[in-house]
């Protein structure tokens, strides 16, 4: 099993990334040069978080038309899992591997805190070690991360089960109070129409371990480890 | 030939702009009273083109393919020669 971390310019968790994947759940983790290609099958592509180029235009804008990003669309094609962790949701988004879009937070500044967060399915590859309606603990770290998307297609997302966490209070209410960017539906995790990517704000990897506040993350790995051990 | 494209990217109408609405607020706190606000984004491209509606219609799919997000904006290309 192999995972791979893509690097950006800009992108500044992608150590972060690797160091759990690698010291924290075991997998053999190769980092990628946006300008290399995939090169070979990976189990599974984390596009990590950061600023990649700047945020310039809007975040995730540029990297998003990347050639690699075409080889990660074919990789999510042939059911392999991407992760895209923050500026990779965004990344995520505006490469329409997700509906909608993030961006800037209802109140214009960068949000930096701890948060609770409910997971809404634990029945997707990356959250299968979560129960459903189990709230979570992760740090947000961004300034454009407010989900946005059509009324109809977050009718659809609901219906097809494609919200994976929200934004809630620590008893797992989804409230005002606790939509911190602003969400469309305190949505802060949503599935591709395929159910292998999953773009998320908050950051797993910095929660992956317990000398830095929280574990809660690390299932995320572990279910996408597990996910794909059980693929064979 | 050589065009001279002016493109202008707004957010859809509805659509919450929260750099409009701090942009607002200091202006109150200035004293200026304003009853609305909107952003815009603009972009001034020169390039090669056939003629002008090959102009344009080069600047409609740059902001298909890049410029503009079409989930919350909207925009308008206007070719000067």
């Amino acid at each position: 099993m192999r995972f791979a971390v893509v690097q950006f310019g800009g992108s500044n968790c992608d150590l972060d990334v690797a160091h759990v994947l690698r010291h924290v759940c075991g997998v053999e983790t190769d980092l990628l040069w946006y300008k290399e290609r995939l090169g070979r099958d990976y189990d599974a592509v984390v596009i990590p978080g950061g600023f990649s180029y700047g945020d310039y235009l809007r975040a995730g804008a540029i990297a998003a038309r990347t050639p690699i990003m075409d080889e990660i669309l074919r990789h999510a094609k042939d059911g392999g899992l991407v992760l895209g962790i923050c500026n990779g949701a965004q990344i995520g988004a505006e490469s329409r591997l997700v509906p909608g879009t993030f961006t800037l937070n209802a109140y214009p500044k960068f949000l930096c805190r701890p948060v609770h967060v409910r997971v809404e399915n634990s029945g997707t590859p990356f959250t299968s070690l979560y129960r459903d309606g189990e709230v979570i603990r992760l740090p947000i770290a961004h300034k454009e991360g407010r989900y946005m998307a059509d009324p109809a297609v977050l009718a659809a997302l609901n219906r097809e089960r494609r919200v994976v966490f929200r934004f809630s209070d620590p008893k797992g209410r989804i409230t005002e109070e606790m939509n911190y960017n602003g969400s469309a539906e305190n949505i802060t995790g949503v599935l591709g129409e395929g159910g292998n990517f999953l773009a998320m704000m908050p950051h797993p990897e910095r929660a992956s371990e317990e000398v830095l506040g929280s574990e809660d993350g690390r299932k995320i790995f572990l279910s996408m480890i597990q996910y794909i051990e059980a693929q064979g | 030939m050589n065009f001279d494209v002016e493109v202008r990217i707004t957010l859809k109408p509805g659509i919450l702009d929260p750099e409009a609405r701090a942009i607002q607020h200091a202006l109150a706190d200035l004293g200026f009273l304003t009853t609305r606000l909107s952003t815009a984004r603009v972009f001034s491209i020169s390039m090669e083109a056939e003629d002008r509606s090959h102009a344009g219609e080069l600047a409609r799919e740059m902001c298909e393919r890049l410029l503009a997000n079409p989930v919350i904006h909207r925009y308008e290309v206007e070719v000067r020669e």
